[in-house]
């Protein structure tokens, strides 16, 4: 707006025009700049309006799930639902009730072990494959970095049903100890075609002068790798760390395939098995504790960690 | 720019990843097409009855929720996908244009990113719940009778409503993420030019922000289509395994679920092939939709 300001303001001086004429021009300048601040201030006020209503869309959702959480099985079966409970009377004996309709406490323990393992060595794979697509010359380099970008492409359904039979024929399956479920869980999920690509990015960055001058100084490629390539590349891993944990804290589906016993399960598993019995009424209140018990902490990481989140999913684009 | 040829040590780095993807990535590719070509595959034994050419991929269509599956996943897809691109668009041009506020903003459009799907499809559910939830209470005010949209009996045209929803929900966040850092990295001399020329709003909207923004739309639409065609963990975050509402079972079945239904009765011989020859059928379609889309990209997009 200020531009457009200036360019009538300049008119205005370049116009050779006697007093009252400017006086007339300026005050007809003075009232159009005030339909427009006004018109301005309209189209903000709109603007935050359609904004607050979305966000709303995005909020409601989590509000019911934790006022519910929150009400005694009374106020849950109540039509028309109550929107608000007074703190006074918040029943927190959901939240144990939950607990004890499932072994929470031991999934979230998977949960964090899994997680702890794949990401320890996807981050740990993923540094040395986008260090020697980033540095290194090879023959052939291209051409496999391409085979891996075009796997990217495919469903990953297509290996689930063959990874099935691979870990099954491990020994992982049958009479499944601890260790199997976890090698199980975390074997597949040891390395990432899109990391490679995403941190192979960052690592491009560093020039080739420190390259050069690191081997003056005499350092290995490997020493180079640890002492300037993954301090330089420190964000991008950070955030891969933090994408791959999210993405096991949140995985249904495989630890459901091969988990063979009901200890080995994850809280994903878990929150939907305990609640799925067919028999008896449905206990809302105690089901959306339990979400809470799920969701809590992972919005907590996210708002504790938001920035390294919120970059790299904006940067590149990463769905789990 | 790197005269020196690492051959060896490159393939030392190379080797954990390598080894990884060999078997859980590159092999299971081949496998999937030789499952689907194979007879009564048992893979306790690894044994199978001779060769086939289609006879799987029949198995495959004759499965008596096949229809269904399909179906419902391109009615997700087609659904979903272009009203979460449009709105996600409008959300991120107007927090574009807001600066008090817009931190707190960005952080609740993410949320639905880092939330779990199981948990908050439960909620969902119950959001839509007849006699308890929110959302017949507010249709209530515009004098709507209660639905039943997830409830005993549930039609499909009800509760797919609520299901597409929930993933238009679901897949919002991300969509906003890109797209408002693709906005803020538009050069602001386009939109001082439009203004000077006094252009309309909506048609800055429409000749500036989309054109320079089309490659992002375009990467969104395509992502947006392969991961709509996988859709199922939703299903079951609100519908749970019965992957419907109760009385109306697997009526929102996905094309996932029949591969994950394979892979469950892997023990009977043929499941396997049948459900490699269902997910080689998902992948052809979902390759045939992205040429689609790149086709179109030819002409629409400016890079």
């Amino acid at each position: 707006m200020a531009d457009n300001n200036n360019v009538e303001n300049n008119q205005v001086e370049e116009t050779p025009v006697g007093q009252e004429e400017v006086a007339q021009v300026a005050e007809r300048y003075y009232e159009d700049e005030k339909k427009i601040k006004r018109k301005k201030a309209l189209r903000m006020a709109g603007l935050y309006a359609l904004i607050t209503f979305f966000a709303l869309f995005i909020i409601i959702p989590f509000y019911w799930m934790i006022i519910t959480g929150l009400k005694t099985t009374a106020q849950v079966e109540t039509s028309p639902p109550l929107l608000w409970i007074n703190p006074a009377e918040w029943q927190f004996s959901n939240f144990s009730a939950a607990l004890e309709r499932a072994p929470f406490i031991r999934y979230t323990l998977n949960t964090v072990t899994v997680a702890v393992v794949a990401t320890t060595g996807t981050v740990f794979t993923t540094i040395l494959s986008a260090f020697a697509f980033a540095r290194l010359n090879f023959k052939g380099r291209d051409a496999l970095f391409m085979v891996f970008v075009a796997t990217m492409m495919i469903p990953g359904e297509i290996f689930v049903i063959t990874n099935f039979i691979t870990v099954a024929n491990f020994g992982w399956l049958s009479e499944q100890t601890w260790l199997d479920a976890l090698m199980a869980q975390t074997a597949p999920f040891m390395t990432s075609v899109f990391y490679i690509f995403f941190l192979r990015q960052a690592f491009k960055t560093v020039p080739d002068e420190l390259y050069y001058a690191a081997k003056v100084d005499g350092k290995s490629d490997w020493q180079f790798l640890w002492r300037i390539m993954v301090p330089v590349g420190m964000p991008t891993i950070i955030t891969i760390t933090i994408l791959n944990a999210m993405n096991t804290w949140n995985a249904y589906i495989w630890p459901n395939l091969i988990s063979m016993k009901q200890e080995f399960k994850l809280v994903s598993n878990g929150l939907r098995d305990a609640f799925s019995t067919s028999a008896g009424r449905p206990i809302y209140n105690e089901q959306m504790a339990a979400a809470m018990i799920v969701t809590i902490p992972l919005i907590i990481v996210f708002l504790l960690l938001k920035k390294y989140i919120m970059r790299g999913v904006s940067r590149s684009g990463i769905k789990g | 720019m790197l005269e020196d040829q690492h051959n060896v040590k490159a393939w030392f780095y190379l080797a954990p990843a390598l080894v990884l993807l060999g078997i859980f990535i590159f092999y299971p590719i081949i496998n999937a097409v030789f499952l689907t070509f194979v007879q009564d595959y048992n893979y306790l034994l690894g044994t199978h009855e001779g060769f086939t050419l289609l006879d799987n991929f029949k198995e495959a269509m004759q499965d008596q929720n096949f229809s269904q599956a399909f179906l419902n996943t391109l009615f997700i897809t087609f659904v979903s996908v272009p009203i979460s691109v449009i709105v996600a668009l409008l959300i991120s041009a107007w927090l574009n244009g807001i600066k008090k506020l817009q931190g707190m903003f960005q952080t609740i459009f993410f949320l639905p990113y880092v939330t779990n799907a199981i948990a908050v499809g439960m909620a969902f559910a119950f959001l839509f719940n007849r006699d308890f939830g929110l959302i017949n209470l507010f249709l209530g005010f515009f004098g709507v009778n209660p639905i039943n949209w997830v409830n005993t009996g549930a039609s499909w045209t009800q509760a797919m409503f609520a299901l597409v929803i929930y993933i238009t929900w679901l897949g919002l966040a991300f969509k906003v993420m890109v797209f408002l850092s693709g906005l803020q990295g538009i050069d602001k001399q386009y939109y001082e030019a439009a203004r000077v020329d006094s252009a309309s709003r909506s048609r800055i909207f429409r000749r500036i922000t989309v054109p320079l923004l089309s490659p992002m739309i375009m990467y969104i639409t395509v992502t947006s289509f392969i991961g709509a065609f996988k859709a199922y963990t939703q299903v079951i975050g609100m519908f749970g395994q019965r992957l419907g509402p109760p009385g109306n079972d697997k009526s929102l079945i996905t094309v996932v679920a029949l591969v994950y239904e394979g892979i469950d009765n892997a023990a009977s011989p043929g499941a396997l092939s049948e459900a490699a020859a269902t997910s080689i059928i998902l992948f052809g379609v979902t390759l045939v939709f992205t040429l689609i889309n790149f086709q179109v990209s030819k002409t629409r997009v400016h890079y």
